[in-house]
């Protein structure tokens, strides 16, 4: 299975079409820092920085998400407190720390 | 004052909102999303520099109107926004809203809870890059992001071309738009089409601006699959001449049209019927919107009519409701949305022959294809199921046994084809095979939340 960080050096999934005006928000994904702006949902900063959400739990099979208005609950994460979140509905917050593999989350606890 | 709730903020829990208000009542309106508007006319967050009016193109008045509608309503009624239902027993809503779940207690119960893209299986569907027709369309009104880089737009619907109309209009490379439909089957459905004359043209004026565009159309394609190493790579169909091409994308809006969120109506206590049309079972209500007792039905959620139909299917909804309260309602007016709503329902059921549900397709997909995108369930599993020896032949049971269905999705994206797979394997009409049924919570929800709702 690809190395997380390494495929978040490629460019993202998401290609910003419309400019955001907000604050400038830092989060942690798998102990990346990537910049948001305020209002920003987390699965679009996960896809506008890469191109997987999270490894499928049966299998293990990439996925990144599918009906995009919190349906298909094919975009869950793993927040830094243990918390496990819906990407899509959920809005990106400053010094979140996300993990897109509970296990690494688990790991690095 | 009767307390009377309605769930859904778009155009016909709004309009139902606005006709109860005028009678004089303040009721509920629930919303899970945190913009207003529902899932076509919803409001881009203030922070998002989007043009609505050049998004919205034609429709950009209506959408101006509904939201001014619902600036006017929001001191007059009790607004939940942000606010998921996911269950109702007993005359009560179970909402959860920022992780706090909640009950709401009604009198009378308007569901208004839209819809969602209704999918076929496809070798590679579940790969990151592809996503839903209707997906694609929020995520460019709620973050103004695009799906992808070079954009293939798959499937059968009239969302197909609205969409990749508005992301050509983002500035998206659009590969294709390749519709499963053959034209012919197309002008077969003009007679019920002509049921709404301006529709019908808008439809025909979006296709008309991508192919000027230069973006390329193709029709009657029968796609094999999407290809790609951990991600979409490119979309191979067979054309409608019968030549296998690969059209190289790094992203795939797909959907065969919609599919009414009737989960609520379910647990609310609505009965169903098999609808041959639509190939879904839909809930039974009267023409007015009435499902059972103090239970109403409105917009998408009730049948597939779109916008206008959402909202004259919510104000008669509303008018029912008051009918029920004793309270007289203007005959004439009831009449002319009743047939409103008679008119707009009957171009979609044109539309759902102009953008046919891929029956075929079921059939022919091969069994390592990924049926239930939850739980990694293929159609290999179902039909092997069904074949056993005193196999299942009711998809409940098929449910149970493959857990096709039985995922966090509550088979929202693999019922349809479920229905389908396991009708083909036991060779019977597709009513035969019978009805997903559905539990509380209707999307997954923290576990204290559910603890909350036992007695
Ligand atoms: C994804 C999508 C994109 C579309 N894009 C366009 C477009 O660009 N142009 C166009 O003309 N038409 C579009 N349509 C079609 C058109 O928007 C619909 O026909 C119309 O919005 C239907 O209105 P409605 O009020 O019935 O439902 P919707 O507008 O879908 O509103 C339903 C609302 O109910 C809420 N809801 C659902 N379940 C619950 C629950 N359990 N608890 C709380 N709230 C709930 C939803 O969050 C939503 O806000 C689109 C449809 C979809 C599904
Ligand atoms: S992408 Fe479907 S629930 Fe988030």
């Amino acid at each position: 299975m690809p190395d997380e960080p390494k495929q978040r050096t490629h460019k993202g999934q998401f290609v910003r079409a419309v400019p955001r005006h907000g604050a400038t928000l830092r989060l942690t994904i798998d102990r990346d820092t990537v910049e948001a702006v305020e209002g920003d949902s987390l699965l679009a900063v996960l896809l506008l920085n890469g191109r997987v959400v999270r490894h499928l739990e049966f299998g293990g099979a990439p996925r990144a998400g599918f009906c995009l208005m919190g349906a298909c609950q094919d975009c869950w994460v793993s927040l830094g407190d243990g918390d496990r979140v819906r990407a899509c509905t959920t809005l990106a917050a400053n010094e979140m720390v996300v993990w897109t593999d509970p296990q690494k989350a688990h790991a690095d606890a | 004052m009767p307390n009377v709730v309605i769930v859904g903020g778009g155009p016909a829990g709004i309009r139902a909102a606005s006709i109860l208000v005028e009678a004089g009542l303040k009721p509920v309106l629930v919303n899970e999303t945190r913009q207003v508007g529902g899932q076509g006319y919803r409001a881009p967050a203030k922070s998002l520099a989007v043009d609505i009016n050049a998004l919205m193109g034609s429709e950009a008045g209506k959408y101006q109107r509904l939201h001014s509608l619902f600036a006017s309503l929001q001191e007059r009624i009790d607004y939940r926004s942000g606010t998921l239902v996911w269950g109702v027993h007993e005359k009560v809503l179970h909402t959860l809203c920022d992780g706090t779940a909640g009950t709401i207690p009604y009198d009378a119960l308007i569901l208004a809870t839209g819809a969602t893209d209704r999918i076929m299986p496809l070798p590679g569907w579940t790969l990151p890059g592809v996503f839903t027709l209707g997906g694609a369309q929020v995520i460019l009104k709620d973050q103004g992001c695009l799906i992808g880089n070079r954009i293939v737009f798959l499937g059968s619907s009239p969302l197909l071309f609205l969409a990749a109309l508005q992301y050509h209009k983002s500035g998206a490379s659009i590969a294709a738009v390749v519709d499963t439909t053959p034209l012919s089957a197309k002008r077969a459905a003009m007679r019920d089409l002509a049921a709404s004359p301006r529709t019908l043209a808008r439809g025909i004026v979006y296709r008309a601006s991508l192919h000027m565009a230069g973006v390329p159309i193709i029709d009657g394609a029968t796609p094999r699959g999407i290809d790609g190493e951990g991600h979409v790579e490119g979309v191979r169909i067979t054309d409608g001449r019968g030549r296998e091409r690969l059209i190289p994308c790094d992203a795939v809006a797909y959907g065969y049209g919609l599919k009414p969120e009737t989960q609520l109506a379910e647990l609310a206590g609505a009965r169903f019927r098999f609808d041959p049309i639509f190939r879904l079972w839909l809930p039974e209500t009267d023409a007015d919107g009435r499902a059972g007792a103090d239970l109403y039905l409105a917009g998408d959620g009730a049948a597939i009519g779109g916008a206008d139909a959402a909202e004259a299917s919510g104000a008669l909804a509303a008018h029912a409701l008051l009918t029920d309260m004793g309270r007289a309602q203007p005959e004439a007016e009831l009449a002319r949305l009743r047939r409103e709503v008679e008119r707009l329902r009957q171009f979609q059921r044109g539309l759902a022959r102009a953008f046919a549900w891929p029956v075929a397709q079921s059939a022919t997909l091969s069994d390592e294809t990924v049926a239930c995108r939850c739980e990694a369930v293929t159609v290999g599993e179902i039909r092997s199921a069904v074949h056993a020896p005193l196999g299942p032949r009711e998809v409940n049971r098929v449910k149970a046994i493959t857990r096709c269905g039985m995922g966090r999705c509550q088979g929202r994206f693999c019922g349809p084809a479920l229905q389908e797979i396991v009708a083909g394997a036991c060779v019977v009409p597709i009513a035969e095979v019978g009805r997903l049924r559905m539990q509380a919570p209707v999307k997954p929800i923290p576990l204290h939340a559910a603890a909350e709702m036992e007695p």
